[in-house]
């Protein structure tokens, strides 16, 4: 497999406050990588350190070449990166997301690409014009998937996907995750407080602990771990 | 005699249209800028009355006819709008918004003082593309500058409204206004496209001053109580509501011009106060406007 996504010694800033000591993991190509660790430990701000929303040092590579600049260049780089709270454009309408999604792309496939992708989503073309904003917590989770789906990604950066949402819809939400890496070899990192459903869902996984890579394995290694099953899975 | 009042009275509200069409463009001037940057820009109407005299030294010192010069003043407008931003706006844009509301007030001053000493006080007549002639309109006697007004501002709305709406610059800068976090996340330069809507303001600015100034002559304070009755109407339909503004426009030019014909103790003089009451009550009344959303403050 090769390396799609390498994070070398990454430290973050939020002002005074560091927020990243050092975190280096890789992510290859097809794999779905799952983050998880305890409030605070750094697991956002690992995602937001990729997609350039917050200051970084260390080195951040995508396909052997480096991430530089802010998030438009992370985009542009294909990182499409679903922000905790679902960050859908609530003003705009489900098309429009769509169309947004598809903002760094300059072919013309994007219509095809709208009728492609809501093939996971078939409620969207029947309320493609409906204002985001009045769509459930569970429907702009589904959009946000769908329009970090239209930039055709290299990889898909997840915060918090289960976030106030019902089990039912965070499995189902997980299911399509897993259909798209399995059907289109879609790479995925997500970040998780929800560990069970991360680990059930993904290759391999890493433990963030204040700011530092504490462990990491394949996740049916750190399903068997003590102490993740102890601080994570609560068991 | 029925017949004739009734004339007279349409007569009033076409040319209430026409001044509201203006008052319309300014205002959408007004709701593009708040809505992406957050404040007021009170140098809009300078902004305008500045455009207006490149139109008038293009037609009267060089001699250009008058819709190139009308075209060629809107690309100028534009490239002011985006370098304005870029500029001033855009290292005082983070943090309180206090500080660029009181950058705008400083460009008022100097927008107005850099026309005066560009082209001197004195007023200025700048030609109307309509003539003065008037047209018969199933007895209804309108000028046909009041037509064509409405017609110009109808049509620039129209364009706007269409790029706004179907085009992927416009789905970006609506994006970038309400949502610039996400924005950037897909891909879109915000802080271009936050110029951008400086540039589209302005131009709008333009087209209002242009139509303005072969009513009331140009002269460097010609867009002041334009601004103000701007500001009524972007309040009237919802400052963050772009059809508000435009709604909002169309009613009180009619509004003020039929209260100033009929209403015997206001009269024209007293325009201003009545936009300003406008102001106030719809404050009091209904802060979010006719068509604005309430605004919902989330923790």
């Amino acid at each position: 497999m090769t390396t799609l996504l390498e994070l070398d010694q990454v430290e973050a800033h939020y002002g005074p406050v560091q927020a990243l000591r050092d975190v280096s993991l890789t992510v290859s190509e097809g794999e779905v990588v799952a983050v998880l660790g305890a409030n605070g430990a750094g697991k956002t701000t690992t995602l937001r350190a990729i997609s350039g929303t917050v200051a970084r040092s260390g080195s951040i590579e995508l396909e052997g070449k480096e991430l530089k600049g802010g998030p438009e260049a992370a985009a542009k780089a294909g990182i499409a990166h679903v922000p905790e709270g679902r960050g859908t454009f609530v003003d705009l309408t489900v098309i429009e997301n769509l169309r947004l999604g598809a903002y760094t792309r300059r072919d013309r496939k994007v219509k095809e690409d709208i009728t492609r992708v809501s093939e996971y989503f078939p409620w969207m073309v029947e309320r493609g014009g409906q204002r985001a904003g009045t769509l459930s917590g569970g429907e702009q989770q589904m959009l946000a998937l769908a329009r970090a789906l239209m930039s055709r990604p290299r990889l898909l950066l997840l915060d918090e996907p289960s976030l106030g949402l019902a089990p039912m819809i965070v499995r189902e939400f997980f299911r399509i995750v897993r259909e798209l890496n399995e059907k289109e070899g879609l790479t995925v990192l997500v970040v998780e407080q929800d560990a069970r459903i991360a680990l059930r869902s993904s290759s391999r996984a890493y433990v963030l602990e204040v700011g530092k890579v504490a462990l990491t394995g394949t996740s049916e290694q750190l399903r068997g771990d003590e102490s993740v099953r102890r601080s994570y899975l609560g068991y | 005699m029925v017949a004739a009042a009734f004339a007279d009275f349409m007569q009033q509200v076409v040319s209430g249209l026409a001044a509201g069409g203006i008052y319309a463009a300014l205002a959408l001037a007004l709701v593009i800028i708040h809505r992406s940057t957050g404040v007021i820009n009170f140098s809009q109407g300078e902004m305008a009355t500045l455009s207006t005299y490149i139109a008038w030294t293009l037609t009267v010192n060089h001699g250009w006819s008058y819709w190139p010069a009308f075209v060629a003043t809107l690309g100028f407008s534009f490239l002011f709008g985006v370098v304005t931003h870029r500029v001033v706006i855009r290292p005082v844009e983070r943090g309180n918004v206090l500080r660029v509301v009181i950058v705008t007030i400083g460009l008022l001053i100097a927008f107005n003082g850099f026309v005066v000493w560009q082209w001197s006080g004195e007023p200025q007549a700048l030609p109307s593309p309509f003539g003065t002639d008037t047209v018969d309109i199933g007895g209804v006697i309108v000028s046909v500058q009041d037509v064509g007004t409405i017609a110009v501002t109808i049509g620039i709305v129209i364009l706007l409204w269409l790029l706004f709406q179907f085009t992927k610059v416009g789905l970006a800068l609506r994006a970038a206004a309400v949502n610039p976090e996400e924005a950037r996340l897909v891909g879109v330069r915000v802080t271009w496209m936050l110029a951008l809507g400086w540039g589209l303001a302005a131009v709008l600015g333009a087209v209002a001053g242009m139509l303005t100034a072969p009513s009331v002559g140009l002269d460097p304070q010609m867009m002041q109580p334009i601004l103000i009755y701007a500001f009524a109407a972007a309040v009237l339909g919802g400052i963050d509501s772009p059809f508000g503004a435009v709604v909002g426009g169309l009613t009180l030019g009619v509004l003020l011009n039929l209260i100033g014909v009929y209403v015997d103790f206001v009269g024209p003089e007293l325009k201003l106060p009545v936009a300003l009451l406008v102001i106030l009550v719809v404050l009091l009344v209904r802060p979010s406007g006719l068509f604005g959303r309430p605004e919902v403050k989330r923790v």
